[in-house]
């Protein structure tokens, strides 16, 4: 892929054609559903368990063995639905896709074709583009194939069965840009809502896109599906790629190289999608409905109670921090990543009345504790903090109980023992001093002999006193506060900021 | 075999037991005596389960002798068709493909009779899958019918229909699909019950086709049949499709023997010009011994009959071939290599276990359900379906059952259909649009008639009763009224070989 692209809006050109090229793409999204049990069996599931330790006859596919629908996947996919504004059936039915591989052991997957729990519904973009979703189903997932050994293939059936849900877009998406920023937001609705823990690493998340390019204004052509994206960066350089295979290969003029409707598979290290199968070996799935799950209905104090059970959503979160909080566009977006550092956030904010220095605090202090190795948590409800010591703590060093220093160790430490701030600042010895006699005395100490300094403060160079707050700070053992410091070191100076 | 064992149905055997009479331990005895005595010639079972029955039954006594309360099969032996889990007995549905699979978990309704006390004696022959209405179609070869060796037990519950008609059980389970149970039955001159769809629970019935299996007793007495459906009815909440319902309770009529005030519907499409002859005399004796002990025969018309078999072979295959998807070499069953890889391995497995009719009907049904070929055959074959429910919906505004012949023919000769599939599929054209309608039906020997192949000795006709939905105990009651009217019509089948 040599050709040289350049874009404007979202058209995509290059030097030599003219054309302007726009992409269509659209996404299917699975993502996994956050259940104790399996979608048709009591077993659970655990990512990297030992290979099919969590298996039953049912989800193994025994003879004779009869699916069951686990009512929480129902609600946690019709709590996913309505975050996203979509319209929950009334009535819904399971149907068969038949296909032959050795992961699912049925030979048929579990699935929605006629009548999905809901349809519709969508996500806006920052700009204000709304990406359309076609449909959403509930499907029973494969097991593993492990090709690695050899002439040998290995199956593990613990994830057979798992729940997911399938969204599908319309083809509303005109950018590699685009498609990532939906998958993140679709991510964070999923996760808001306590669906899916959406980790893509542990495929709880899983991405297809359907991608082709047109001239702009003239009719679709041939869609590209590109499967095996391992990673949101793998989406958005798989469209890259793909996009700038199809430019190249109409502008070639060569027909016999225009793309044509298949699946590729990306390949991430080699930067390039190749044919996996084309349209003439695509499946025959012979769909029909489940004769072993009667259509379930679903009752409308079902779809109330989900709805009930709603939280606000990342993007409405955002703007409110933005508007009413006043925190700037970053912060909102750190502190919304995800729901349990937004609700920590909610929490400090209202209790120390101090929004921006809770943002801080949080975005600067407590999200860098999960990647403390002294800290063991990964998450924030694995951590020993909770919200009011946090919001005391702030309203502590606002107060200049305790300095900015001081603070983050006594924060450190009550992430570790989940103790209260006060109890860890006389603990720690952490007070600052405010006897005014004791710190002209350190900062005398700190000044003598440092006629060059005195000079260059005196002469407007006050960068220079950093040294000397320094040797403040060392003797009043981080004690002292250092706007104190500093205002009493001008003053015996006899200079000013 | 003892001669009061044979005599004795699965009511008596029990009380027979519990009043000291016999053991479980003599019962099992004399059961395996009579297995010993008959099977070698008949072959209606794969495999009888020696070791466990012997034990299970000692076991039985020592709680009886402890003072447990008895359950309403207690020390009953029971066969069981060859598709019916119990873990760790081999469970092949008479195919290649599943031979030596041991189940690894335990069927609902065979819990529910080993909880009733049962004893499972041993697992019986089968029509491939359910495929079949004769037992030719099985791996292990054919059943034969103690009324005739040389002819078919009907099937595909050919196995569990002949050990209770020779007398080797008191009581088997059979599935029904389109007939498997109610033909064998009338075939074989016993008793043969297909409940409500969703009445017993199919968990542990290795499927056929979905949507109509169903669990089906056969025995020697309504009244057995009652009993056992009792005990393996009731929603099981492993099976979505099993009616939220508690077991059906034996209803009891005003008048024992009396069908007064019952309406008898008679569907003229159940008595086609081209009947057997001895099937029509005994039939239609049968009806008027339903009038003689009061009931109002009402002729009636179930319009879409004859559309009953295509929408059958269907539907049924439909299923079948995506139910049947599973056995491919990869986690049980037969496993041939093929040319190594992972396809090759499938087919070569498939081409290798599965037998010519088991074959025919997955071709069958993934051809229905192709792109293309859906609305035409599957989609119409669900409206069609829907027009029989209707059917007998209508029909039951006016009548309490329907009547008719339960196989257009008694036991046809081992071999004779096997070349055209046709006509065997047209062996079941009288059970099938009751199993399309999801309605109870029961077949209940009323008569013997020469067959009109010029075989000469007589063969048991069946009668088929059939009901509302959900309406099992009163159809079973119903039934038990024309059980008392018609003793004189029934007989014993030979005891030994008779040709």
């Amino acid at each position: 892929m040599s050709v040289a692209l350049t874009r404007d809006g979202d058209a995509w050109l290059s030097a030599a054609g003219g054309v302007r090229w726009v992409p269509v793409i659209g996404l299917e999204v699975h993502c996994q559903l956050d259940t104790r049990t399996k979608l048709f069996c009591g077993c659970a599931y655990r990512f990297g368990a030992e290979p099919n330790s969590l298996t039953c006859p049912v989800c193994t596919g025994q003879p004779g063995a009869l699916p069951v629908v686990n009512a929480a996947a129902l609600e946690l996919a019709l709590r996913a639905a309505l975050a996203v504004g979509a319209e929950i059936a009334s009535q819904t039915h399971f149907d068969r896709k038949n296909y032959f591989y050795c992961d699912i052991p049925k030979n048929y997957q579990i699935s929605q074709l006629e009548r999905p729990f809901c349809t519709g519904g969508g996500i806006e973009l920052s700009s204000g583009k709304r990406v359309r979703l076609h449909r959403i189903h509930l499907e029973e997932d494969a097991g593993k194939a492990v090709h690695d050994r050899g002439q040998t293939t290995l199956v593990d059936l613990n994830r057979a069965g798992v729940p997911l849900i399938e969204s599908v877009t319309e083809a509303d998406i005109s950018s590699p840009e685009e498609a990532h920023e939906y998958l993140t937001a679709l991510r964070e609705i999923v996760q808001y809502v306590g669906a899916s823990a959406a980790d893509m690493e542990k495929g709880e998340l899983r991405c297809d896109v359907n991608v082709s390019v047109r001239p702009e204004g003239e009719e679709l052509r041939a869609k590209v599906e590109v499967k095996n994206l391992n990673s949101f960066k793998s989406v958005k350089e798989a469209l890259e790629h793909e996009i700038a295979r199809q430019i190249e290969a109409y502008e070639s003029g060569d027909e016999a190289r225009f793309p044509v409707q298949e699946t590729r598979l990306y390949d991430a290290q080699a930067g390039e999608t190749r044919t996996m199968r084309a349209k003439e070996e695509a499946h025959d799935y012979r769909y029909f409905p489940e004769p072993d799950i009667p259509p379930l209905t679903i009752p409308s104090a079902l779809v109330a109670e989900q709805r009930r059970l709603l939280p606000e959503l990342p993007a409405a979160r955002r703007r409110r921090y933005r508007e009413e909080l006043g925190l700037s566009d970053y912060d909102a977006g750190v502190l919304t990543q995800s729901r349990d550092v937004a609700d920590l956030f909610e929490t400090v904010a209202r209790l120390s009345q101090r929004p921006k220095e809770s943002a801080n605090w949080i975005s600067n202090e407590v999200l860098r504790a999960f990647s403390d190795p002294e800290i063991p948590a990964a998450r924030v409800d694995e951590l020993a903090l909770r919200p009011h010591d946090l919001a005391e703590l702030i309203g502590l060093v606002t107060a200049g109980t305790v300095n900015t220093n001081a603070g983050r160790t006594v924060l450190r430490e009550m992430m570790k023992s989940g103790r209260p701030a006060r109890a860890l600042i006389g603990e720690l010895g952490l007070e600052q001093v405010q006897d005014e006699g004791q710190l002209e005395q350190w900062c005398r100490a700190a000044l003598a002999g440092q006629e060059r300094t005195i000079a260059d403060v005196r002469a407007g160079k006050t960068k220079a006193l950093g040294a000397v707050m320094g040797r403040v700070m060392r003797a009043s053992q981080g004690k002292a506060d250092p706007r104190r410091v500093r205002a009493l070191l001008l003053r015996i100076i006899g200079a000013r900021e | 075999m003892s001669a009061a064992y044979a005599r004795l149905d699965a009511t008596a055997l029990r009380a027979s037991i519990l009043a000291g009479e016999r053991t479980c331990a003599r019962t099992v005895a004399e059961c395996l005596a009579g297995i010993d005595e008959r099977d070698g010639e008949l072959a209606a079972f794969l495999s009888v389960e020696r070791d466990w029955a012997r034990e299970r039954a000692a076991r039985l006594d020592a709680r009886l002798a402890a003072g447990e309360r008895p359950g309403a099969l207690f020390g009953v032996p029971v066969a069981l068709k060859a598709n019916m889990c119990t873990e760790g007995i081999e469970t092949s549905c008479a195919s290649r493909i599943l031979a030596g699979w041991r189940a690894p978990y335990t069927a609902t309704f065979v819990q529910r009779l080993l909880d009733a006390g049962a004893i499972v004696v041993g697992v019986t022959n089968m029509d491939e899958f359910a495929m079949g209405s004769s037992s030719e179609n099985s791996c292990a070869g054919p059943t034969r019918n103690p009324w005739d060796v040389a002819r078919t037990p009907g099937g595909s519950s050919s196995g569990s229909a002949v050990a209770v008609a020779a007398r080797m059980v008191p009581l088997a389970l059979g599935s029904d699909t389109g007939g498997s149970v109610r033909q064998p039955a009338a075939m074989c001159g016993v008793f043969g019950f297909k409940p409500t769809y969703g009445r017993v629970s199919r968990y542990g019935l290795i499927a056929f086709g979905s949507s109509l299996d169903q669990v089906s007793p056969l025995a020697r007495s309504v009244r057995d049949l009652e009993l056992v459906t009792e005990v393996i009815s009731g929603h099981d909440e492993r099976d979505s499709t099993s009616l939220a319902e508690p077991p059906i309770e034996r209803e009891h009529p005003a008048a024992p023997g009396s069908l007064s005030g019952f309406r008898v519907g008679v569907p003229r499409e159940h008595f086609p010009h081209d009947l057997e002859p001895g099937v029509r005399a005994c039939c239609e004796a049968a009806l008027a011994r339903l009038e003689a002990i009061g009931a109002e025969l009402v002729p009636l018309s179930l319009p879409h009959t004859p559309f009953a078999i295509p929408t059958y072979y269907v539907v049924a295959t439909a299923e079948a071939s995506s139910n049947l998807a599973r056995y491919d070499g990869v986690l049980f069953g037969l496993r041939a290599e093929g040319d190594g890889t992972l396809p090759g391995m499938m087919a070569a497995t498939r081409a290798a276990g599965f037998g010519p009719e088991v074959k025919r009907r997955i071709l069958l049904g993934t051809y229905v359900l192709s792109a293309g070929y859906y609305d035409e055959w599957y989609g119409r074959a669900l409206k069609a379906r829907g027009l029989m429910r209707d059917d007998f919906e209508r029909a039951f505004e006016q009548v309490d059952v329907i009547a008719g012949p339960t196989s257009p023919t008694v036991a046809f000769r081992l071999g004779e259909r096997v070349d055209d599939p046709l006509a065997m599929y047209l062996a079941d054209a009288l059970t099938v649009p009751v199993s399309l309608a999801g309605v109870p039906g029961i077949s209940m020997p009323c008569g013997c008639a020469l067959p009109a192949d010029g075989g000469a000795g007589e063969l048991p006709v069946g009668l088929q009763l059939v009901g509302p939905a959900r309406s099992d105990a009163r159809l079973l009651r119903i039934a038990a009224a024309f059980e008392a009217a018609s003793e004189d019509l029934r007989r014993e089948p030979p005891p030994g070989s008779a040709r």
